[in-house]
């Protein structure tokens, strides 16, 4: 008796037959595989979108609002019987012990009515009268805590912030305001007909934009020269993500007998900016591209029943020349799957080319998860495999001996 | 009649000949319907390994029906069919494809080849679901295209054959998988009279070199080529002297 062993029909037979079944007519396999590939390729690009604009908004954030806080004595009405709460002179040093925090810096803007600020100490009563910098005074951490960068010269030093040394870093526009180009020929400015040799020039700053346009000096320099009250704010760089651990302990940590007189902003952590971006993906692109896909499936479903119709001659001869119903229904399924999966590969593709179009065309960087590419080519094959059913039982239930007459 | 006789299964018979290759016993095949149409009455017929043999009859008369069950395609209702000393009744649809994929050749009148394989694909594809391992089919298909004498056109597409050479590779792949037995269902019905004269030639020299073979037809000229001959009427069949 026949035994089912030896070398019957197996995978690279059944693949072999559907991809010659497919490519005797290329022209019908395109159009087939098109609406898979537009569902696909929405779908992909519609995700890819959204990942590349998440991670451009996480960059953002990053950059400002992920990591940067800030903590301020809250602006409270007291009356007669409270006092405003006060932030340490020390709090920098206090909260750059904290775990999380990267940097901190007080900076205060130091209000001087009509200040008189120049590069030489001659004042020319002729001169006129010119927009001012402000001035301000700023610990040695607030470089680091507002992510600064310097054109010339160096920041303000814990020696100068010991010392209470007359020394000043320019931010940018008040360099320019002063005339101040360069540092190591060692200039002046004068506040008050004070001079403070500038040792810096300030270039970019992602916090506190008001340092760009001040003569910054040392926060001691200040409390000695202007009799500075208390430090205005206190700013922080925190780990990406350790804003809400870092706020919860900093109040207590710089005035533990009144924490709760702080206003503290601090960064979200980066899931939730990503959370918040993601439920903003344009749901309008899904269901597009999930109506797409079943029309795809459709497509198939009615192509592959008219390729079974019209290959009921095939159908027979195969049942004569000794396949069985599985071997025919997989030869269908698998058809219609090599439909789906190369309609999916092209929508992937084409995915992927929006995004990274729509990347370029913005200057963000494309980012997009490989393993959803890799996972929408196959979602366009399941789709295939699924479209692929009803017809391949249909098939496989045609009797041989009248799929041979009928499809003479 | 069939109560007569004792069952045979794989063994030589009271003779001492070779066990019939088919040995059909009281088959009938009724198509259950508004009216039961009665396809096969009473059917006993038996080939021998080498036979050559037709069955001739009016369409209509169930030739069809009978090559359908000689096939395994259609199962009888009534009766017994051994094939190669094989009780096919109880064999299940996987088991009787199998055996029909490894036991037995089909020639039909419309060819029945893919238009889009060449001629070497198609008389591979004879070998795809019998067993043949998947190395040695192009080299047999080759061999089989040798022995119709088809191999200058090993490369064509059947669209671009004559009717003849159609059929000629049709053969080619029915017999490329060693059959014990081939069954034409009217090889000639769609050829002229010269290229049916040539296909008779082939299916002649294919059952001189052992393979058995089954004709079912309505030409006189194609049954008088077969050394056995059956007539059909009725859905009885009778063997001719």
């Amino acid at each position: 008796m026949i035994r089912p062993r030896g070398d019957r029909f197996g995978a690279r037979d059944l693949f072999g037959e559907s991809v010659r079944g497919l490519a005797g007519r290329p022209g019908r396999l395109a159009l087939t595989a098109l609406a898979v590939v537009l569902g696909i390729g929405s779908l992909t690009a519609t995700v890819g979108f959204a990942q590349t604009g998440a991670r451009q908004l996480e960059a953002t954030f990053n950059a400002v609002d992920a990591v940067h806080g800030v903590v301020r004595p809250a602006e409270q009405d007291y009356g007669a019987a409270g006092a405003q709460a006060v932030l340490p002179w020390d709090g920098d040093q206090t909260a750059a012990r904290l775990n999380g925090v990267e940097a901190a810096g007080l900076v205060t803007e130091i209000e001087l009515t009509a200040p008189v600020i120049a590069a030489a100490p001659v004042h020319d009563p002729m001169a006129p009268p010119t927009r001012a910098p402000g001035v301000m005074a700023a610990t040695p951490g607030l470089l680091d805590a507002v992510s600064g960068t310097l054109g010339q010269g160096v920041w303000l030093t814990g020696f100068h912030e010991q010392a209470a040394l007359p020394v000043a870093v320019l931010g940018r526009d008040a360099a320019t305001l002063l005339g101040v180009t360069r540092v190591d020929n060692q200039p002046s400015v004068f506040i008050d007909e004070r001079s403070y040799t500038v040792v810096g020039i300030l270039d970019r700053v992602e916090r506190v934009s008001g340092l760009l346009n001040a003569v910054i000096v040392p926060q001691s320099t200040a409390r000695a020269v202007f009799g500075l009250a208390a430090p205005g704010g206190l700013q922080v760089k925190v780990a990406l993500g350790a804003g809400p651990m870092v706020g919860e302990v900093i109040t207590t940590a710089l005035s533990p007998n009144d924490p709760s007189g702080f206003e503290v902003s601090m960064p979200l952590p980066p899931s939730k900016v990503r959370q918040q971006v993601t439920a903003d993906v344009n749901s309008l692109f899904v269901i597009l591209g999930l109506v797409a896909l079943a029309i795809g499936a459709v497509t198939i479903a009615v192509v592959t029943s008219l390729s079974v119709i019209e290959r009921r001659g095939e159908i027979g001869l195969r049942r004569a020349l000794g396949a069985t119903r599985l071997n025919v229904a997989l030869q269908f399924v698998a058809e219609s799957a090599v439909v789906g999966l190369l309609g999916g590969l092209t929508g992937a593709a084409a995915g992927v080319f929006a995004t990274v179009g729509l990347a370029a065309a913005r200057q963000w960087t494309p980012v997009l998860d490989l393993r959803l590419v890799g996972a929408a080519a196959l979602t366009g094959c399941l789709v295939g495999v699924l479209a692929g059913l009803t017809p391949a039982i249909r098939a496989a239930n045609l009797e041989p001996a009248t799929a041979l007459q009928e499809g003479a | 009649m069939s109560t007569e006789q004792p069952p045979a299964i794989g063994a030589a018979d009271a003779f001492g000949a070779p066990p019939a290759l088919v040995r059909l016993d009281g088959v009938a095949r009724s198509f259950p319907g508004a009216t039961t149409v009665l396809a096969l009455r009473d059917v006993d017929m038996v080939i021998h390994q080498g036979d050559y043999v037709s069955i001739m009859g009016p369409s209509g008369s169930g030739k069809s029906t009978l090559l359908n069950v000689l096939g395994l395609l259609d199962r009888p209702t009534v009766g017994r069919y051994e094939l190669d000393g094989v009780d096919t009744a109880p064999l299940k649809d996987r088991d009787r494809t199998r055996l029909r994929g490894r036991r037995l050749g089909f020639v039909f009148q419309a060819f029945h080849l893919l238009a889009r394989r060449s001629v070497l694909e198609n008389v591979a594809l004879g070998m795809t679901y019998s067993g043949v391992p998947r190395g040695q089919r192009r080299g047999r298909a080759w061999r089989a295209l040798e022995r119709v004498s088809m191999t200058h056109r090993a490369s064509f597409y059947p669209t671009t054959l004559s009717g003849g050479e159609r059929q000629r590779v049709a053969v080619a792949r029915a017999v490329a998988g060693e059959p014990a037995l081939l069954l034409a269902d009217e090889p000639t019905g769609n050829l002229d009279a010269a290229t049916s004269a040539e296909v008779l030639e082939l299916l002649e020299d294919l059952n001189r070199s052992g393979l058995a073979i089954a004709v079912v037809t309505h030409d006189p000229e194609v049954s008088a080529a077969a050394r056995r001959r059956f007539a059909m009427r009725d859905g009885r069949l009778r063997e001719e002297p």
